[in-house]
Protein backbone atom coordinates (compact mmCIF):
# COMPACT_ATOMS: atom_id res chain seq x y z
CA UNK A 1 0.00 0.00 0.00
CA UNK A 2 1.47 3.87 -1.21
CA UNK A 3 1.80 5.75 1.85
CA UNK A 4 -0.31 8.98 2.39
CA UNK A 5 3.40 10.68 2.11
CA UNK A 6 4.55 8.84 -1.23
CA UNK A 7 0.68 10.15 -2.72
CA UNK A 8 2.04 13.77 -1.47
CA UNK A 9 5.48 13.14 -3.21
CA UNK A 10 3.69 12.27 -6.65
CA UNK A 11 0.98 14.67 -6.90
CA UNK A 12 3.59 17.44 -6.57
CA UNK A 13 5.47 15.96 -9.01
CA UNK A 14 2.23 15.76 -11.34
CA UNK A 15 1.73 19.58 -10.27
CA UNK A 16 4.99 20.40 -11.13
CA UNK A 17 5.95 19.00 -14.30
CA UNK A 18 2.94 18.56 -16.12
CA UNK A 19 0.65 21.00 -14.64
CA UNK A 20 -1.86 18.76 -13.72
CA UNK A 21 -2.81 19.39 -9.85
CA UNK A 22 -4.60 16.44 -8.05
CA UNK A 23 -4.28 17.79 -4.93
CA UNK A 24 -7.91 19.24 -4.30
CA UNK A 25 -9.44 15.55 -5.75
CA UNK A 26 -10.81 13.32 -3.07
CA UNK A 27 -8.29 11.76 -1.73
CA UNK A 28 -9.70 8.29 -0.72
CA UNK A 29 -10.44 7.56 -4.00
CA UNK A 30 -7.11 9.14 -5.17
CA UNK A 31 -5.50 6.76 -3.35
CA UNK A 32 -6.99 3.76 -4.54
CA UNK A 33 -6.92 4.66 -8.08
CA UNK A 34 -2.91 5.23 -7.23
CA UNK A 35 -2.88 1.74 -5.86
CA UNK A 36 -4.73 0.28 -8.22
CA UNK A 37 -2.47 1.59 -10.85
CA UNK A 38 0.92 0.54 -9.12
CA UNK A 39 -0.03 -3.04 -8.66
CA UNK A 40 -1.77 -3.37 -12.38
CA UNK A 41 1.54 -2.05 -13.52
CA UNK A 42 3.81 -4.68 -11.69
CA UNK A 43 5.61 -1.28 -10.07
CA UNK A 44 8.97 -3.32 -7.42
CA UNK A 45 9.09 0.13 -5.49
CA UNK A 46 7.57 3.30 -5.21
CA UNK A 47 11.34 4.81 -6.49
CA UNK A 48 10.72 3.12 -9.99
CA UNK A 49 6.89 4.59 -9.52
CA UNK A 50 7.97 7.92 -9.29
CA UNK A 51 10.61 7.86 -11.42
CA UNK A 52 8.28 6.73 -14.78
CA UNK A 53 6.04 9.22 -14.15
CA UNK A 54 9.05 12.01 -13.76
CA UNK A 55 10.92 11.21 -16.84
CA UNK A 56 8.24 9.06 -19.13
CA UNK A 57 5.80 11.57 -20.73
CA UNK A 58 4.46 8.65 -22.28
CA UNK A 59 3.46 7.32 -18.88
CA UNK A 60 1.37 10.25 -17.92
CA UNK A 61 -1.07 9.47 -20.59
CA UNK A 62 -1.90 5.96 -19.02
CA UNK A 63 -1.70 7.73 -15.84
CA UNK A 64 -4.78 9.78 -16.27
CA UNK A 65 -6.59 7.71 -18.10
CA UNK A 66 -6.17 5.35 -14.89
CA UNK A 67 -6.31 7.69 -11.96
CA UNK A 68 -9.69 9.21 -13.73
CA UNK A 69 -12.82 7.11 -13.69
CA UNK A 70 -14.36 7.05 -16.77
CA UNK A 71 -17.36 4.40 -16.41
CA UNK A 72 -20.21 6.13 -17.70
CA UNK A 73 -23.45 4.96 -19.28
CA UNK A 74 -26.40 5.83 -22.17
CA UNK A 75 -29.48 7.43 -20.63
CA UNK A 76 -28.18 6.52 -17.24
CA UNK A 77 -30.86 6.98 -14.15
CA UNK A 78 -33.76 7.50 -16.99
CA UNK A 79 -35.74 9.71 -14.53
CA UNK A 80 -33.04 12.54 -14.87
CA UNK A 81 -33.59 12.21 -18.69
CA UNK A 82 -36.92 12.21 -18.94
CA UNK A 83 -37.10 15.38 -16.60
CA UNK A 84 -34.32 16.71 -19.33
CA UNK A 85 -37.14 15.60 -22.11
CA UNK A 86 -40.40 17.19 -20.58
CA UNK A 87 -39.37 20.16 -17.81
CA UNK A 88 -35.70 21.35 -19.70
CA UNK A 89 -35.81 21.17 -23.48
CA UNK A 90 -39.29 22.60 -24.12
CA UNK A 91 -37.79 25.53 -22.69
CA UNK A 92 -34.80 25.82 -24.39
CA UNK A 93 -36.80 25.36 -27.13
CA UNK A 94 -37.86 28.62 -27.26
CA UNK A 95 -34.43 29.89 -27.83
CA UNK A 96 -32.91 30.32 -31.61
CA UNK A 97 -30.22 28.60 -30.64
CA UNK A 98 -28.87 26.24 -27.69
CA UNK A 99 -25.90 26.03 -26.32
CA UNK A 100 -25.05 23.00 -24.15
CA UNK A 101 -21.97 21.97 -21.88
CA UNK A 102 -21.02 18.46 -21.16
CA UNK A 103 -18.25 18.78 -18.76
CA UNK A 104 -16.31 15.74 -17.72
CA UNK A 105 -17.92 13.86 -20.23
CA UNK A 106 -15.84 10.66 -20.38
CA UNK A 107 -16.60 8.48 -23.72
CA UNK A 108 -19.43 10.30 -24.44
CA UNK A 109 -22.42 8.26 -23.66
CA UNK A 110 -23.89 11.01 -22.27
CA UNK A 111 -23.27 13.56 -25.01
CA UNK A 112 -25.01 10.97 -27.43
CA UNK A 113 -28.00 10.47 -24.97
CA UNK A 114 -28.43 14.12 -25.13
CA UNK A 115 -28.21 14.66 -28.72
CA UNK A 116 -31.00 12.00 -29.25
CA UNK A 117 -33.15 13.81 -26.84
CA UNK A 118 -32.43 17.13 -29.07
CA UNK A 119 -33.32 15.19 -31.91
CA UNK A 120 -36.30 13.91 -30.89
CA UNK A 121 -37.92 17.20 -29.77
CA UNK A 122 -36.95 18.85 -33.30
CA UNK A 123 -33.98 21.28 -31.53
CA UNK A 124 -30.49 19.27 -32.87
CA UNK A 125 -30.17 21.57 -35.64
CA UNK A 126 -29.80 24.47 -33.78
CA UNK A 127 -28.16 23.45 -31.11
CA UNK A 128 -24.45 22.92 -30.14
CA UNK A 129 -23.02 20.01 -27.59
CA UNK A 130 -20.07 21.11 -26.12
CA UNK A 131 -18.44 17.95 -24.55
CA UNK A 132 -15.23 18.74 -22.64
CA UNK A 133 -12.63 16.35 -20.38
CA UNK A 134 -9.05 16.23 -18.98
CA UNK A 135 -8.26 12.98 -20.43
CA UNK A 136 -7.47 12.98 -24.23
CA UNK A 137 -7.75 9.23 -24.35
CA UNK A 138 -12.08 9.25 -23.65
CA UNK A 139 -12.47 12.56 -26.32
CA UNK A 140 -10.76 10.37 -29.38
CA UNK A 141 -13.33 7.18 -27.78
CA UNK A 142 -16.34 9.94 -27.78
CA UNK A 143 -15.39 11.65 -31.25
CA UNK A 144 -15.73 7.94 -32.97
CA UNK A 145 -19.09 7.30 -31.92
CA UNK A 146 -18.10 3.53 -31.68
CA UNK A 147 -19.88 1.98 -28.42
CA UNK A 148 -19.69 -1.65 -27.41
CA UNK A 149 -22.35 -3.71 -29.13
CA UNK A 150 -22.88 -5.31 -26.05
CA UNK A 151 -24.13 -2.41 -23.98
CA UNK A 152 -27.39 -1.92 -26.16
CA UNK A 153 -29.62 -4.04 -24.56
CA UNK A 154 -29.27 -1.83 -21.59
CA UNK A 155 -28.87 1.49 -23.44
CA UNK A 156 -31.90 0.90 -25.01
CA UNK A 157 -33.85 -0.07 -21.87
CA UNK A 158 -32.71 3.22 -20.38
CA UNK A 159 -34.14 4.80 -23.10
CA UNK A 160 -37.48 3.50 -22.82
CA UNK A 161 -37.28 4.22 -19.36
CA UNK A 162 -36.76 7.89 -20.35
CA UNK A 163 -39.47 8.20 -22.32
CA UNK A 164 -37.90 7.00 -25.56
CA UNK A 165 -40.29 6.17 -28.44
CA UNK A 166 -38.25 4.83 -31.25
CA UNK A 167 -36.71 2.10 -31.95
CA UNK A 168 -33.25 2.67 -30.31
CA UNK A 169 -31.63 0.68 -32.65
CA UNK A 170 -32.44 2.64 -35.46
CA UNK A 171 -29.99 5.52 -33.90
CA UNK A 172 -27.00 2.94 -35.06
CA UNK A 173 -25.49 1.15 -37.42
CA UNK A 174 -23.98 -2.52 -36.06
CA UNK A 175 -20.93 -4.23 -36.46
CA UNK A 176 -18.82 -6.82 -35.55
CA UNK A 177 -19.10 -6.46 -31.74
CA UNK A 178 -19.03 -2.18 -31.83
CA UNK A 179 -21.70 -0.06 -32.87
CA UNK A 180 -22.13 3.18 -34.30
CA UNK A 181 -24.11 6.00 -33.81
CA UNK A 182 -25.98 7.68 -36.68
CA UNK A 183 -23.31 10.63 -38.09
CA UNK A 184 -26.19 13.47 -38.11
CA UNK A 185 -26.11 12.95 -34.32
CA UNK A 186 -22.45 14.05 -33.72
CA UNK A 187 -23.02 16.99 -36.34
CA UNK A 188 -23.70 19.43 -33.53
CA UNK A 189 -20.73 18.01 -31.63
CA UNK A 190 -17.62 19.95 -30.46
CA UNK A 191 -14.86 17.38 -28.39
CA UNK A 192 -11.92 19.61 -26.39
CA UNK A 193 -9.69 18.98 -23.39
CA UNK A 194 -10.85 20.71 -20.43
CA UNK A 195 -9.56 20.64 -16.94
CA UNK A 196 -12.02 22.00 -14.27
CA UNK A 197 -9.45 22.57 -12.01
CA UNK A 198 -7.01 25.21 -13.94
CA UNK A 199 -8.70 25.83 -17.25
CA UNK A 200 -11.41 29.01 -17.20
CA UNK A 201 -14.92 29.88 -18.59
CA UNK A 202 -14.74 29.62 -22.19
CA UNK A 203 -18.53 30.28 -23.26
CA UNK A 204 -21.96 30.93 -21.83
CA UNK A 205 -24.22 28.15 -22.14
CA UNK A 206 -28.04 27.93 -21.30
CA UNK A 207 -27.40 24.20 -20.04
CA UNK A 208 -24.19 22.94 -18.24
CA UNK A 209 -24.32 19.17 -17.24
CA UNK A 210 -21.24 17.70 -15.04
CA UNK A 211 -22.48 14.41 -13.37
CA UNK A 212 -20.48 12.16 -10.99
CA UNK A 213 -17.22 14.75 -11.60
CA UNK A 214 -17.80 16.05 -8.36
CA UNK A 215 -17.27 13.64 -6.04
CA UNK A 216 -14.35 13.29 -6.95
CA UNK A 217 -13.47 16.39 -5.71
CA UNK A 218 -13.06 17.96 -2.03
CA UNK A 219 -15.26 20.79 -1.38
CA UNK A 220 -13.11 23.40 -2.07
CA UNK A 221 -12.92 22.57 -4.76
CA UNK A 222 -16.47 22.04 -6.01
CA UNK A 223 -16.88 25.36 -4.70
CA UNK A 224 -14.27 26.53 -7.08
CA UNK A 225 -16.02 23.89 -10.31
CA UNK A 226 -19.49 25.80 -9.53
CA UNK A 227 -18.35 29.11 -9.40
CA UNK A 228 -16.41 28.51 -12.84
CA UNK A 229 -20.09 26.92 -13.57
CA UNK A 230 -22.44 30.00 -12.73
CA UNK A 231 -19.65 32.17 -14.61
CA UNK A 232 -20.52 30.33 -17.69
CA UNK A 233 -24.24 30.24 -17.28
CA UNK A 234 -26.77 33.15 -18.77
CA UNK A 235 -29.90 33.90 -16.52
CA UNK A 236 -32.53 31.42 -16.51
CA UNK A 237 -30.04 28.98 -18.15
CA UNK A 238 -30.05 25.38 -16.14
CA UNK A 239 -26.97 23.66 -14.43
CA UNK A 240 -27.19 19.68 -14.34
CA UNK A 241 -25.71 17.26 -11.25
CA UNK A 242 -25.29 13.71 -10.98
CA UNK A 243 -27.58 11.91 -9.06
CA UNK A 244 -25.67 12.02 -5.72
CA UNK A 245 -24.51 15.81 -6.31
CA UNK A 246 -26.12 19.05 -4.48
CA UNK A 247 -25.73 22.53 -5.09
CA UNK A 248 -27.18 22.84 -1.74
CA UNK A 249 -24.36 23.41 0.41
CA UNK A 250 -22.51 25.84 -2.23
CA UNK A 251 -21.87 29.29 -2.18
CA UNK A 252 -23.99 30.13 -5.51
CA UNK A 253 -26.80 27.93 -4.26
CA UNK A 254 -29.43 30.98 -3.65
CA UNK A 255 -28.83 32.15 -7.14
CA UNK A 256 -30.46 28.75 -8.14
CA UNK A 257 -33.69 27.39 -7.67
CA UNK A 258 -34.28 23.15 -8.01
CA UNK A 259 -36.62 22.56 -11.01
CA UNK A 260 -38.11 19.74 -9.65
CA UNK A 261 -37.45 15.99 -8.06
CA UNK A 262 -34.11 15.64 -10.40
CA UNK A 263 -30.58 17.34 -9.51
CA UNK A 264 -31.45 20.16 -12.54
CA UNK A 265 -30.83 23.72 -10.86
CA UNK A 266 -31.92 26.85 -12.90
CA UNK A 267 -30.09 30.17 -12.06
CA UNK A 268 -32.82 32.95 -11.01
CA UNK A 269 -30.43 35.98 -9.90
CA UNK B 1 -15.23 -9.17 26.93
CA UNK B 2 -16.02 -5.24 25.35
CA UNK B 3 -14.74 -4.30 22.33
CA UNK B 4 -14.25 -0.37 21.80
CA UNK B 5 -14.71 1.40 18.39
CA UNK B 6 -15.69 4.48 16.35
CA UNK B 7 -17.14 2.80 13.02
CA UNK B 8 -18.55 -0.58 12.88
CA UNK B 9 -19.30 -1.48 9.26
CA UNK B 10 -21.65 -4.23 7.85
CA UNK B 11 -21.45 -5.63 4.44
CA UNK B 12 -23.47 -8.21 3.18
CA UNK B 13 -25.57 -9.97 0.55
CA UNK B 14 -27.69 -12.11 -0.41
CA UNK B 15 -30.11 -13.04 2.63
CA UNK B 16 -28.45 -10.43 4.95
CA UNK B 17 -31.14 -7.60 4.56
CA UNK B 18 -33.49 -10.26 6.57
CA UNK B 19 -30.58 -10.58 9.66
CA UNK B 20 -30.23 -6.40 10.11
CA UNK B 21 -34.10 -6.30 10.01
CA UNK B 22 -34.12 -8.89 12.52
CA UNK B 23 -30.70 -7.26 14.85
CA UNK B 24 -31.91 -3.47 14.66
CA UNK B 25 -34.83 -3.43 16.83
CA UNK B 26 -32.71 -4.68 19.60
CA UNK B 27 -30.16 -2.37 19.33
CA UNK B 28 -29.69 0.50 22.03
CA UNK B 29 -31.16 3.58 20.71
CA UNK B 30 -28.38 5.35 21.68
CA UNK B 31 -24.75 4.66 20.27
CA UNK B 32 -21.70 6.07 20.66
CA UNK B 33 -20.07 5.26 17.57
CA UNK B 34 -21.34 5.02 13.78
CA UNK B 35 -23.01 2.14 11.83
CA UNK B 36 -22.10 2.44 7.97
CA UNK B 37 -23.87 -0.42 6.17
CA UNK B 38 -22.68 -1.78 2.95
CA UNK B 39 -25.62 -3.94 1.51
CA UNK B 40 -25.78 -5.10 -2.16
CA UNK B 41 -29.23 -4.55 -3.80
CA UNK B 42 -30.60 -4.33 -7.55
CA UNK B 43 -30.04 -0.37 -8.40
CA UNK B 44 -33.83 -0.22 -7.29
CA UNK B 45 -35.61 2.91 -5.58
CA UNK B 46 -32.89 4.40 -3.53
CA UNK B 47 -34.42 5.63 -0.49
CA UNK B 48 -36.44 2.70 0.27
CA UNK B 49 -34.03 0.92 1.93
CA UNK B 50 -33.35 3.57 4.41
CA UNK B 51 -36.74 4.09 4.81
CA UNK B 52 -37.24 0.46 5.55
CA UNK B 53 -34.60 0.24 8.06
CA UNK B 54 -36.06 3.56 10.24
CA UNK B 55 -39.06 1.66 10.92
CA UNK B 56 -36.49 -1.03 13.10
CA UNK B 57 -35.07 1.40 14.63
CA UNK B 58 -34.62 4.85 16.31
CA UNK B 59 -31.26 5.54 15.39
CA UNK B 60 -31.10 7.85 12.62
CA UNK B 61 -30.97 6.16 9.68
CA UNK B 62 -29.31 8.46 6.60
CA UNK B 63 -28.62 7.37 2.96
CA UNK B 64 -25.07 8.40 2.64
CA UNK B 65 -24.73 11.88 0.22
CA UNK B 66 -21.32 12.88 -1.26
CA UNK B 67 -19.08 14.65 1.38
CA UNK B 68 -21.51 13.79 4.04
CA UNK B 69 -19.46 14.32 7.54
CA UNK B 70 -19.76 10.92 9.80
CA UNK B 71 -20.92 11.86 12.92
CA UNK B 72 -21.54 9.43 15.81
CA UNK B 73 -24.87 8.17 16.98
CA UNK B 74 -26.39 7.42 13.59
CA UNK B 75 -26.62 4.74 11.06
CA UNK B 76 -25.57 5.27 7.49
CA UNK B 77 -26.23 3.40 4.03
CA UNK B 78 -23.95 3.13 1.23
CA UNK B 79 -26.47 4.97 -2.07
CA UNK B 80 -27.26 2.06 -4.60
CA UNK B 81 -24.76 2.22 -7.52
CA UNK B 82 -21.87 3.70 -6.06
CA UNK B 83 -18.69 2.75 -4.12
CA UNK B 84 -18.64 4.15 -0.34
CA UNK B 85 -15.06 5.57 0.48
CA UNK B 86 -14.12 7.57 3.91
CA UNK B 87 -11.74 10.52 4.04
CA UNK B 88 -9.31 11.17 6.40
CA UNK B 89 -11.56 14.08 7.56
CA UNK B 90 -14.15 11.73 9.03
CA UNK B 91 -16.68 12.25 5.66
CA UNK B 92 -17.65 10.50 2.98
CA UNK B 93 -16.73 9.77 -1.09
CA UNK B 94 -19.15 8.75 -3.44
CA UNK B 95 -17.09 6.40 -6.48
CA UNK B 96 -18.59 5.53 -9.46
CA UNK B 97 -15.66 2.87 -10.34
CA UNK B 98 -15.55 -0.23 -12.09
CA UNK B 99 -17.48 -2.82 -9.80
CA UNK B 100 -15.23 -4.94 -7.46
CA UNK B 101 -16.27 -8.41 -7.36
CA UNK B 102 -19.26 -7.46 -9.10
CA UNK B 103 -20.36 -5.05 -7.38
CA UNK B 104 -21.15 -1.60 -6.38
CA UNK B 105 -21.51 -0.86 -3.76
CA UNK B 106 -18.31 -3.23 -2.90
CA UNK B 107 -17.76 -4.12 0.93
CA UNK B 108 -14.14 -4.68 0.09
CA UNK B 109 -13.61 -1.05 -0.77
CA UNK B 110 -15.29 -0.17 1.95
CA UNK B 111 -13.80 -2.05 4.78
CA UNK B 112 -10.43 -1.01 3.22
CA UNK B 113 -11.04 2.51 3.30
CA UNK B 114 -12.60 2.48 6.40
CA UNK B 115 -9.66 0.52 7.57
CA UNK B 116 -7.24 2.87 6.10
CA UNK B 117 -9.00 5.51 7.72
CA UNK B 118 -10.04 4.27 11.57
CA UNK B 119 -7.68 1.29 12.32
CA UNK B 120 -8.15 -0.05 15.72
CA UNK B 121 -10.85 1.83 16.06
CA UNK B 122 -13.06 -0.46 13.80
CA UNK B 123 -15.09 -3.40 13.85
CA UNK B 124 -16.01 -4.74 10.55
CA UNK B 125 -18.79 -7.40 10.48
CA UNK B 126 -19.56 -9.98 7.38
CA UNK B 127 -23.32 -11.16 6.93
CA UNK B 128 -24.93 -13.86 4.43
CA UNK B 129 -24.10 -14.21 0.80
CA UNK B 130 -23.41 -15.74 -1.90
CA UNK B 131 -20.64 -13.91 -3.24
CA UNK B 132 -16.74 -13.14 -2.54
CA UNK B 133 -17.03 -9.87 -1.30
CA UNK B 134 -15.79 -8.53 2.10
CA UNK B 135 -13.19 -11.14 2.64
CA UNK B 136 -10.52 -8.91 1.08
CA UNK B 137 -11.55 -6.12 3.14
CA UNK B 138 -11.35 -8.15 6.21
CA UNK B 139 -8.11 -9.30 5.41
CA UNK B 140 -6.79 -5.44 5.50
CA UNK B 141 -9.15 -4.64 8.60
CA UNK B 142 -7.41 -6.85 10.42
CA UNK B 143 -4.00 -6.08 9.24
CA UNK B 144 -4.71 -2.63 10.18
CA UNK B 145 -5.57 -3.64 13.67
CA UNK B 146 -9.47 -3.64 13.38
CA UNK B 147 -11.80 -6.35 14.80
CA UNK B 148 -13.31 -8.64 12.64
CA UNK B 149 -16.98 -10.84 12.86
CA UNK B 150 -18.71 -13.01 10.59
CA UNK B 151 -22.29 -14.25 10.59
CA UNK B 152 -21.87 -17.50 11.57
CA UNK B 153 -22.64 -19.32 7.95
CA UNK B 154 -24.74 -22.22 9.82
CA UNK B 155 -27.33 -19.40 10.18
CA UNK B 156 -27.12 -16.94 6.99
CA UNK B 157 -29.62 -18.03 3.99
CA UNK B 158 -26.62 -17.94 1.71
CA UNK B 159 -23.10 -19.27 3.08
CA UNK B 160 -20.87 -18.58 0.65
CA UNK B 161 -19.85 -15.09 1.47
CA UNK B 162 -19.22 -15.99 5.23
CA UNK B 163 -17.38 -19.64 4.88
CA UNK B 164 -14.47 -17.92 2.02
CA UNK B 165 -14.18 -15.14 4.81
CA UNK B 166 -14.00 -17.36 7.22
CA UNK B 167 -11.56 -20.17 5.01
CA UNK B 168 -9.74 -16.59 4.06
CA UNK B 169 -9.18 -14.67 7.16
CA UNK B 170 -8.57 -15.46 10.69
CA UNK B 171 -11.50 -13.98 12.52
CA UNK B 172 -12.50 -12.64 15.89
CA UNK B 173 -15.69 -13.58 16.13
CA UNK B 174 -18.12 -15.87 14.33
CA UNK B 175 -21.72 -15.11 15.59
CA UNK B 176 -25.35 -15.86 15.14
CA UNK B 177 -28.13 -13.43 14.62
CA UNK B 178 -28.69 -13.28 18.65
CA UNK B 179 -24.82 -12.98 19.47
CA UNK B 180 -24.48 -10.12 17.29
CA UNK B 181 -26.98 -8.10 18.86
CA UNK B 182 -25.15 -8.79 21.98
CA UNK B 183 -22.19 -7.71 20.77
CA UNK B 184 -23.58 -4.32 19.30
CA UNK B 185 -24.86 -3.71 22.42
CA UNK B 186 -21.72 -4.34 24.49
CA UNK B 187 -19.27 -2.14 22.17
CA UNK B 188 -17.99 0.77 24.12
CA UNK B 189 -19.49 -0.04 27.78
C1 LIG C 1 -17.36 8.98 -13.88
S1 LIG C 1 -17.00 9.96 -15.29
C2 LIG C 1 -18.55 10.76 -15.56
C3 LIG C 1 -19.09 10.52 -16.93
C4 LIG C 1 -20.50 11.03 -17.17
N1 LIG C 1 -20.62 12.45 -16.93
C5 LIG C 1 -21.52 10.25 -16.35
O1 LIG C 1 -22.01 10.73 -15.35
O2 LIG C 1 -21.79 9.10 -16.72
C6 LIG C 1 -15.93 11.26 -14.68
C7 LIG C 1 -15.18 12.01 -15.75
O3 LIG C 1 -14.63 13.22 -15.20
C8 LIG C 1 -13.39 13.47 -15.82
N2 LIG C 1 -12.59 14.41 -15.01
C9 LIG C 1 -11.92 14.14 -13.87
N3 LIG C 1 -11.23 15.23 -13.45
C10 LIG C 1 -11.50 16.22 -14.36
C11 LIG C 1 -11.07 17.57 -14.49
N4 LIG C 1 -10.25 18.13 -13.60
N5 LIG C 1 -11.54 18.29 -15.53
C12 LIG C 1 -12.37 17.73 -16.45
N6 LIG C 1 -12.80 16.45 -16.38
C13 LIG C 1 -12.35 15.69 -15.36
C14 LIG C 1 -12.79 12.11 -15.96
O4 LIG C 1 -11.76 12.08 -16.94
C15 LIG C 1 -14.00 11.24 -16.32
O5 LIG C 1 -14.13 11.12 -17.70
Amino acid sequence: MISDNDIDLILNDLHEIYGYDFNYYSRASLKRRINRLYSLDKFLSINEFRSKIISDKNYIKRFIEEITVNVTEMFRDSSFYKELRTRILPVLGTHPFIRIWHAGCSTGEEVYSMAILLQEAGLLHKSLLYATDINPGVLEKAQSGIFPLSHMKQYSENYIASGGLQDFSSYYTANYDGVKFKPELQKKMIFSTHNLVSDSSFNEFHLIICRNVLIYFDKELQERVFNLFDESLANLSYLALGSKETLKFSGIQHKYKQVDREKIWRKIK
Amino acid sequence: MNYSCKILAIGGSAGSLEVLLKVLPHLKEEISFSIIIVLHRKNSSDSALSDLFSTRTKIPVYEVEDKQSIVPGNIYIAPADYHLLIEKNISFSLDFSEKVNYSRPSIDVTFESAADVFNTDLICLLLSGANMDGSNGLKVAKENGAVTLVQDPETADSKIMPSIAIKNNEIDHILTPDQIVTFINSINV
